[in-house]
């Protein structure tokens, strides 16, 4: 009894319980209610974190205007594929908002060879042409997603060469011989924000054009075969990963008490809906056939290329950069020519 | 003076080892003949342990239990490429799912779902050989078999998730994985296919019952301690020989709220809110999916969902069906 004493035993749970809460938030959280009343339509944040994000998305300053007359970029220089409409200012502009943006320790050798500027000979310079058709794409065919507010190289890379969050296909674990295949369940990944749900729902819904709409459409069950638990369990690692990008809980997009009801949905749920249309166009179209382009080493564990996903661009934020358009000072060189 | 009281107890009464009345029905299994003290179940109840009767279906219960177990945590082991730190670390995140919707009811082989029929099985059989051994037991004890009734509810429920329902949905797809972040993310992901279970009248009374029957333990155990000083703990005399603690409590809960139970219907309601939690849960569970493919639009037809207001002007519409939307 004097060995193990009461008092023991409570210092230990003690000890036990303050370790269960060390993975939580400290508070004090700030709730803010984004519907009707006793639905528990609520966002929760975190002050403290609020500040950290805040620091952390501080937009740079525009580079002064440039002289919009003048000899065409095409002109004065060679191979300017995408931005030869530019003037020679414009263009010149341009470029060292890009090497702010995305190389700013490297500058112009990151993407160009010195001795002649205009060659292809680096694979970057091949992704940055890319990137910037892109993101006139975006700009010009995606405003029910990023609306007049745009995106830039910045929204992305954040003046590091890789953006920090994009993502590759995973596999996960795999059983060798006749033992139970996890089948890309079961593993804890900031895709699926660390739950026990599929480990990579990005490829098949973020790539591909996987069915996201699960949840049965009549009262009565028809008799037919709707979706799966299995596509419901994918889908709900999915919006983790949307719910994570963005810092919101689900109520941000969604009711509490009908997840499937666009009526009584939150108008944010119409931009989601086109924002994920829209990372799976130009994953489609742009990001994954740079595959062949790449050196290994910027290759995914299933050398595939890297792909954008929700926090690419919202990096924990729901509005990118906290809604400030860096896009309005460059509307004419991030825009496709007219 | 020092209290005999268990779990806040500074003393511990021990009277010597008793083996009770021999079972006799014993075949080839006697009852175990060893037993001792416990000082830390002696905090709980009563310190002594044993002796076991195991019999027969006990024996073929744990055997069954344990090929279940084994194959359940062996296919967990081999999914971390038997990495015994990465088999502590992940441990709560792996599973042994079903297998994939495409193989229907069919026996699918051992890397997809195979693994989990089999210990589905023999977790399956553990449990029936478990319960006709509760049932046998207490008919030998000349007890009546309300405990086996009580375990007859939950397995009700075990089998409604992972083999009635299953087996009217044709697809073993739909049942629960075996694991112990998954069965909860299973649990999840069935309440967002089928369109939120809280609209589902079962789930609501399987609710009542559950939380019903802990205010009902609640409320029993803390008259019961209350009236231990006159002997209230002795509650299955006093159903036919009323005596004053009985007779405290009663008044007791006639001045708090009008009406009082009595020591025998007490333990009545107790079993009954205590079994008809599964047993509703299990209706509800089982008429999902095979009856009700949506609960939140089965609320709506039948007016149990409150209007909504609409969120914006004019309301939020499905951009799918505006068709053309970029």
């Amino acid at each position: 009894m004097s060995f193990f004493s009461a008092r023991k035993a409570g210092a230990v749970i003690g000890a036990l319980m303050a370790v269960a809460l060390a993975g939580c938030e400290q508070p004090p959280h700030e709730s803010a209610q984004n519907g009707y009343r006793g639905t528990g339509m609520n966002q929760i944040v975190n002050k403290e974190t609020v500040e950290v994000k805040r620091a952390a998305n501080v937009v740079p300053e525009a580079q002064p205007p440039a002289d919009a007359d003048g000899q065409r970029a095409s002109q004065a220089y060679q191979n300017v594929q995408v931005l030869g409409h530019l003037s020679e200012g414009e263009f010149l502009r341009v470029m060292t908002a890009i090497t702010e943006w995305v190389a700013p320790e490297q500058g112009c050798a990151y993407c160009h060879n010195i001795e002649n500027l205009a060659e292809d000979s680096m694979y970057t310079k091949k992704v940055a042409r890319r990137m910037l058709q892109m993101t006139q794409t975006i700009n010009a065919n995606w405003t029910a997603h990023v609306g007049q507010t745009g995106v830039t190289c910045y929204t992305c890379h954040r003046g590091q060469a890789v953006p920090q969050n994009t993502w590759f296909s995973q596999k996960g674990h795999e059983a060798r011989g006749s033992a139970a295949d996890p089948m890309g369940h079961n593993q804890p990944t900031k895709a699926n924000g660390y739950a026990s749900l599929p480990l990579d729902p990005l490829t098949s819904l973020l790539l591909k054009d996987g069915q996201i709409r699960v949840a049965g459409n009549a009262a009565v069950s028809t008799g037919g075969q709707g979706e799966s638990i299995q596509q419901t369990e994918t889908v709900y690692s999915l919006m983790n990963h949307l719910s994570s990008s963005l810092g919101v809980n689900c109520t941000f997009c969604h009711n509490s008490r009908s997840f499937q009801s666009w009526e009584q949905s939150p108008p944010q749920r119409v931009t989601a809906w086109h924002g994920i249309r829209m990372v799976r166009g130009i994953n489609q179209t742009f990001l994954d056939p740079l595959q062949p382009v790449y050196p290994p080493e910027r290759l995914g564990p299933l050398g595939d290329a890297g792909k954008v996903g929700c926090a690419t661009c919202h990096q924990g934020v729901n509005k990118p950069l906290y809604g400030v358009s860096m896009f309005k000072d460059y509307v004419k060189e991030l825009t496709p020519p007219k | 003076m020092t209290d005999y009281q268990n779990i806040f107890t500074r003393v511990q009464v021990r009277g010597p080892l008793y083996a009770g009345i021999a079972p006799t029905d014993v075949g080839a299994f006697p009852r175990g003949s060893t037993s001792g003290f416990v000082y830390w179940f002696g905090k709980l109840g009563d310190a002594q342990v044993g002796p076991i009767y195991l019999g027969y279906l006990g024996v073929a219960s744990l055997v069954c239990g344990v090929i279940a177990f084994e194959i359940i945590g062996l296919n967990m082991f081999a999914s971390v490429n038997w990495d015994p730190i990465q088999f502590v670390r992940q441990l709560f995140w792996l599973s042994l799912d079903p297998p994939p919707a495409k193989y229907g009811l069919s026996i699918p082989p051992l890397n997809e779902g195979g693994w989990w029929l089999m210990a589905g099985f023999f977790l399956t059989m553990s449990i029936m050989l478990w319960w006709a051994r509760m049932y046998r037991r207490a008919r030998q004890l000349g007890m009546g078999t309300h405990v086996a009734w009580a375990f007859a509810a939950a397995i009700w429920l075990y089998l409604v998730l992972g083999f009635i329902r299953p087996i009217l949905m044709g697809s073993w797809s739909e049942a629960v994985p075996f694991g112990i972040f998954s069965h909860l993310d299973w649990t999840a992901a069935f309440s967002i296919r089928y369109g939120n279970l809280f609209y589902n009248p079962f789930h609501a009374l399987s609710i009542v019952f559950l939380y019903g029957s802990t205010l009902l333990f609640a409320m029993h155990a803390a008259t019961i301690l209350a009236v231990g000083q006159y002997g209230g703990e002795r509650e299955i005399e006093q159903i036919v020989d009323r005596g004053t603690a009985s007779e405290r409590a009663a008044l007791f809960w006639r001045w708090t709220m009008g009406f009082n139970a009595t020591m025998e219907s007490i333990h009545r309601w107790a079993w009954w809110f205590a079994v008809l939690c599964p047993i509703t849960g299990g209706i509800g569970i089982l008429l999902t999916g095979t009856v009700v493919d949506n609960w939140y639009l089965w609320g709506v037809e039948h007016g149990i969902v409150a209007p909504y207001p609409p969120t914006t002007n004019p309301p939020v519409v499905d951009p799918a069906i505006l068709g053309g939307a970029k």
